[in-house]
């Protein structure tokens, strides 16, 4: 398993980079994440970033954009303009969190 | 010996602007065979591509107000089923079919075709009505989902998805 640094935060990844360690993640470090893929985080970002991490745990796996817009209450439009063109994938990563499994 | 500093591992998303088109023609309007198109345009626009759908034929009642949320699906000519065919044919056999199909849809939180629809345009995704089939089933913008941006000819259409792949379900 591969390790990388982002902005002196050590952590595991897979071989794309996401990270592999729920509890590696800290928030400054999402934000260096986030930095990392052009996006500067906002209150709105955060919103969905807690959701999904908070949600993970419970699920065991990553929530996918119908679930952030319908169980997180954040309308779909606003995914796309906070994350543009790969919301999930994108909220994923600066989660800290394996890509979304499920196709909906 | 100096250390390099490597680059961090981060994940490509993609070209910001790939140019990538994705164009789908919905032709049934079996529940089962709406789907498909569905799920593959949700996809496409989660991964920046930019996607249209045309709506033609029998896929008009994906969009028809009156039937959008009313699809079936059937067993008769279906051998996937793996059931005797002319278990399909008995009385209230296609109610419960599409029933059961309903409900297996609805427990993968999959939405239905109207609100599936709303996920797509709420995701950036066109949706094209086709002016043969309206005329045949003599229909106007009025009768349609509200989402559905205009009835346009067939070759509008090819000309709108200029460079795109595309899909024919």
């Amino acid at each position: 398993m591969p390790t990388t640094t982002i902005s002196g935060h050590d952590i595991h990844v897979d071989d794309e980079g996401f990270m592999t360690r729920y509890n590696e993640w800290n928030e400054p470090l999402g934000e260096a994440l986030a930095a990392q893929i052009g996006i500067a985080m906002t209150d709105d970002h955060w919103k969905a970033i807690r959701f999904l991490r908070n949600d993970f745990p419970e699920q065991g796996e990553t929530a996918t954009l119908r679930r952030v817009s319908t169980v997180g209450g954040i309308p779909t439009k606003q995914l796309f303009a906070l994350f543009p063109q790969k919301p999930a994938k994108k909220m994923a990563y600066v989660a800290g969190l394996p890509k979304p499994r499920g196709c909906v | 010996m100096t250390t390099t500093q490597t680059t961090p591992l981060v994940p490509t998303f993609g070209e910001a602007e790939s140019g990538r088109k994705l164009a789908i023609i919905c032709s049934k309007g079996n529940l089962d065979m709406a789907y498909p198109g569905l799920i593959l345009a949700n996809a496409a626009l989660g991964e920046g591509v930019e996607t249209h759908l045309f709506f033609t034929f029998w896929g008009f009642d994906m969009i028809n107000k009156k039937t959008m949320a009313d699809l079936k699906f059937t067993m008769l000519g279906n051998t996937a089923t793996h059931l005797p065919q002319g278990l399909g044919g008995l009385p209230g056999m296609t109610a419960m079919a599409t029933h059961q199909m309903k409900k297996s849809i609805a427990e993968l939180d999959v939405p239905e075709v109207p609100e599936f629809l709303q996920q797509i345009v709420d995701s950036g995704g066109h949706l094209w009505a086709c002016r043969m089939s309206a005329d045949m089933q003599h229909l106007e913008k009025a009768d349609l989902y509200d989402e559905v941006e205009a009835i346009i000819s067939a070759s509008d259409f090819i000309e709108k998805t200029d460079g795109a792949q595309l899909l024919f379900i």
